[in-house]
């Protein structure tokens, strides 16, 4: 099968290609293929580029930021230079030392404490959600385009203090960036890129001082001094696109699983307990995110001579499935009290939004079985996938079985 | 049962202080603090195993003594 003009990968060992439909379609099997017989994989495409499939690799590459920059996490056709270690996006593509000051004024911000306090906003936005799916009796809907995608965009632009009106720009600006990297640039007038976008939004806050997180932003020190309008930019920038592709995703493909398991449906609503490690295990089982490094000095991962400037993506759902890491990795156990899982990746990078990214997982499932309890995949052909390295469906065309309860 | 905490490997995953509250709690920036001194109590020795076992890090050692 082609698609968009892509030619079908013959070897998914010497020539793969991560932002491939078939790579889409069916990551886990290329992963479990690459696992017995690689197990790191090579491709020339973007300029040359690795992909570890092993736990122990993935582990080994994520801990070493001497071996391993930060400077390019999207691998694509453009690849930074001259960038480290701040980076286009502090803290995600900066490299230590300048990284750990970066990322601890983040954090008290994204600590559970913080992140509980935006759980009832987050409930309200499922709610008004599942409102508007089920108006008028409709039966069969996209959880996807109609639930999934929605529930990250409206949490973060209130964080943030950005109109939530202007959530397809964003999603817009993050496919760009996520789905389609390089393609395009230069042809777009500067007035619709996302830099300009930000840097509108930063200075309405500069002459009308809120108390959100752009706020917070705008007074925050480094080392006494003020942040430059370039790290500021760039911050705002990864948390609008770190937080909406990578959480609908993962919301979407919980609810695709629960779309095909019956007896899973059945089990959290009857079990109400088991949502701790339930949200653990399709956190595991479909983590959405794969990260990427830039070699920084020539190393040897998995038997392999990677050479200073490669490529090397870090497929953290390859990780969570293998089995030297897991038992019956690909089997989905709600209860699984093991779980070791990697989805919010390994080392200092460690995902600054998990705490938020958990809560709005746990209460989008929660509020759709509570007021959705029985649904099936209306056409599984009809599901899309997602390129690149956010991996989740795009469509989601799910036919409605039963409701009940009320918001 | 004794447990330890290495804070050098700890990155803040926060999955202990969630499977574990009355071991593990949650400092300023997401990252584990140890609340007990000394032995686990009997009655909290599950919670001390599952904190262990669910730890992406592997930051959490136990002396099952
Ligand atoms: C299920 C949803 C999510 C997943 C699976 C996920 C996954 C990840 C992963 C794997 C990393 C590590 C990057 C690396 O090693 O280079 C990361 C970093 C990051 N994530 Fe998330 N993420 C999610 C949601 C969010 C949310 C909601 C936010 C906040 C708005 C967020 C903000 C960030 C930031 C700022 C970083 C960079 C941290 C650093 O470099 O120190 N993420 N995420
Ligand atoms: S689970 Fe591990 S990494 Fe996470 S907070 Fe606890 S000790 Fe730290």
């Amino acid at each position: 099968m082609t698609d968009g003009g892509k030619p079908p990968i013959k070897d998914w060992a010497t020539d793969f290609d991560h932002t491939h439909p078939d790579y889409a379609r069916k990551a886990p099997e290329v992963w479990e293929e690459l696992r017995q017989t690689c197990p790191v994989a090579h491709t020339e495409r973007f300029g040359g580029t690795w992909l570890p499939v092993r736990h122990a690799d993935v582990s080994a590459i994520a801990h070493d930021t001497e071996h391993f920059s930060s400077e390019g996490v999207i691998v694509n056709e453009f690849k930074p230079e001259n960038l480290a270690p701040i980076g286009y996006a502090p803290p995600i593509t900066s490299d230590p030392p300048f990284h750990q000051m970066a990322r601890r004024l983040l954090l008290p911000a994204f600590a559970p404490k913080e992140i509980d306090r935006w759980e009832p906003a987050t409930r309200k936005a499922c709610n008004d959600l599942i409102d508007d799916l089920l108006a008028g009796g409709a039966t069969e809907v996209d959880a996807a385009v109609q639930y999934a995608q929605h529930i990250p965009v409206r949490v973060i632009a209130e964080m943030l203090g950005v109109p939530e009106e202007d959530g397809d720009k964003f999603r817009t600006f993050i496919h760009r960036v996520l789905e389609a990297p390089g393609e395009g640039i230069g042809e777009l007038p500067y007035e619709e890129t996302l830099d300009y976008y930000l840097r509108q939004v930063i200075e309405d806050h500069r002459q009308h001082p809120r108390d959100d997180l752009i706020g917070f932003l705008l007074n925050a020190e480094m080392d006494g001094n003020p942040l430059t309008d370039d790290h500021i930019t760039g911050t705002v920038a990864l948390l609008l696109i770190a937080g909406i592709d990578t959480t609908w995703s993962a919301i979407g493909a919980s609810l695709w699983h629960l779309a095909q398991r019956p007896d899973h449906r059945k089990r959290l609503i009857e079990d109400p307990d088991v949502m701790v490690f339930a949200v653990e295990e399709l956190l595991r089982a479909y983590a959405p995110v794969t990260m990427a490094r830039i070699v920084a000095k020539e190393t040897e991962v998995g038997g392999v001579t990677m050479k200073e400037r490669d490529w090397v993506l870090l497929p953290f759902p390859a990780a969570n499935r293998d089995p030297e890491a897991f038992e019956r990795p690909d089997e989905v156990i709600l209860d699984r009290t093991r779980n070791r899982h990697v989805a919010f990746g390994l080392g200092i990078h460690r995902c600054l939004g998990s705490n938020l990214a958990r809560m709005e997982l746990r209460t989008a499932i929660e509020e759709w079985m509570r007021r959705i309890p029985d649904f099936e995949l209306a056409d599984p052909d009809a599901v899309r996938w997602s390129t690149g390295q956010v991996r989740g469906p795009r469509e989601l065309p799910v036919r409605i079985l039963a409701t009940a309860g009320s918001r | 049962m004794r447990v330890r905490l290495d804070s050098e490997k700890c990155q803040g995953h926060g999955r202990c202080y969630a499977l574990a509250p009355d071991l593990f709690e949650s400092d300023d920036e997401g990252y584990s603090v140890l609340k007990i001194t000394g032995d686990v109590p009997a009655e909290l020795e599950e919670a001390a195993r599952l904190a262990a076992d669910n730890c992406p890090e592997f930051a959490i050692e136990l002396d099952e003594g």
